[in-house]
């Protein structure tokens, strides 16, 4: 790892400052994806900006018909808060499951979102509710913020401040690990929600992206048989060693059954 | 260069780093506490579990600067002053939860923090999911699950002295 600059500033404004001055400088907050690729000399900040003590980034709570979660909420928080069982289960469900305990000990929703990696969990809770993002600069629906692998709409120096969750009537989410990585093969999360229903792939494509015809049949009928003959097209999924396309395109119908199964 | 003040095993010390020195490393190389081991060093194997204020971390998976502040334990704090091994150790060396050894520190460490997270009690299922996080390569985990599960019980008070292993 290339050495570089620590500044651990205490408000959104402090942090702010000091990324926009140097397009070089990266945010940390957990740290259980940069600071692997920072080993692999992916990247080579010139400082890293440790936001864990910046108390605006923090909590969990209930406003309304909404579940506001900080970016420095950790996995295992988010997982453990009676607030989030209670409104969303399956959001609590699907932060048990991401990494193992030490990464939930140190990772947090803020830079997973961030990151945007085609493989996370949580893009596809935020897509799948409707979420909105929150930044120090504006808000930004779910529908606008991910643009495909490792990208969103966040511009250079602009930070995620907290991210709203629309409180769903039903939620349910489903994931195929593979076996070594424990990584997303293909997952999906499933969502009625207000505006309407959800349907969302992750880990099988290069981003998290809606399944309009599975939207439909759900909307129509909410059960696992209406969405267990609809068929997902291979053409813009992923295929590498670890499955083919095809494979990650059974696994979404299959694993689409099982979300609609455990969101009741 | 930076400096890191932090509380290792109950000790206060203060360190100079770089802002890229690990936790592992500033444990290792500088404190000379070498019971934290870096096996994989790509946060999956868990040979470097510690503890930092009471939650087990990877520490080749953050940075030295960012336990500023902070207490951290390491295999090295665990027994009493006396030699008494924590009830855990205890476990590992009773049902012989080691063979080469290597990954038995980030073992303790991360079935520690998992005993105290499920004050109920886990089953076999819950203490093998639990480890994820840690990698054993000779002992096929089965004795270590039974350590854990023999540990768990003297942690939790439920009985005073650990359960024998059988014969």
């Amino acid at each position: 790892m290339y050495d570089f600059a620590y500044h651990k500033p205490t408000t959104v404004a402090d942090a702010v400052k000091i990324l926009s001055a140097d397009p070089d400088a990266r945010p940390i907050s957990g740290g259980q994806t940069l600071l692997p690729a920072l080993k692999h000399r992916l990247n080579k900040p010139t400082a890293v900006v440790d936001l864990s003590g910046i108390a605006e980034l923090k909590g969990i709570r209930r406003e309304g018909d909404k579940l506001v979660i900080g970016a420095l909420a950790k996995h295992g928080e988010v997982a453990n808060s009676p607030e989030v069982q209670a409104a969303i289960p399956a959001l609590a469900q699907m932060a048990s499951t991401i990494g193992d305990t030490q990464v939930r000990n140190r990772g947090t929703i803020g830079g997973s979102v961030s990151n945007n990696d085609p493989a996370a969990d949580y893009p596809a809770a935020v897509l799948g509710l409707d979420a909105t993002v929150v930044t120090d600069k504006r808000r930004i629906a779910a529908d606008d913020f991910f643009q495909g692998m490792f990208t969103t709409a966040l511009e250079p120096g602009e930070l995620l401040v907290a991210i709203e969750f629309p409180i769903p009537e039903k939620a349910g989410y489903a994931k195929m690990r593979n076996p070594a990585s424990r990584y997303v093969m293909a997952g999906v999360f499933v969502a009625k929600t207000k505006s309407g229903v959800r349907v969302v792939v992750n880990g099988a494509g290069p981003g998290v992206f809606r399944q309009a015809e599975m939207e439909k049949a759900l909307a129509a009928n909410w059960s696992a048989d209406a969405v267990a003959g609809i068929k997902q097209a291979p053409d813009e999924l992923n295929g590498d060693i670890h499955g083919s396309a095809e494979y990650r395109a059974h696994l979404v119908t299959v694993m689409a059954k099982r979300a609609v199964a455990n969101a009741g | 260069m930076p400096q890191v003040t932090l509380t290792v095993n109950g000790t206060s010390h203060t360190v100079e780093v770089e802002g890229r020195t690990l936790l592992v490393e500033l444990l290792r190389e500088k404190l000379r506490l070498t019971g934290t081991h870096v096996g994989c060093d790509t946060s999956q194997c868990g040979a470097c579990v510690v503890h930092v204020n009471g939650e087990s971390v990877k520490s080749c998976t953050m940075l030295a600067l960012q336990a500023d502040g902070g207490e951290v334990t390491t295999i090295e704090g665990l027994a009493k002053p006396d030699g008494t091994l924590h009830p855990m150790q205890e476990a590992f060396r009773e049902y012989h939860a080691l063979q080469c050894g290597f990954c038995t520190p980030g073992m303790v460490m991360s079935a520690i923090d998992l005993v105290q997270k499920h004050p109920q009690g886990m089953s076999e299922k819950e203490i093998r999911e639990g480890l994820e996080g840690n990698l054993c390569r000779c002992t096929g985990y089965h004795n270590i699950v039974k350590a854990i599960a023999a540990a768990q019980e003297v942690m939790h008070g439920r009985r005073a002295e650990l359960a024998p292993a059988a014969e």
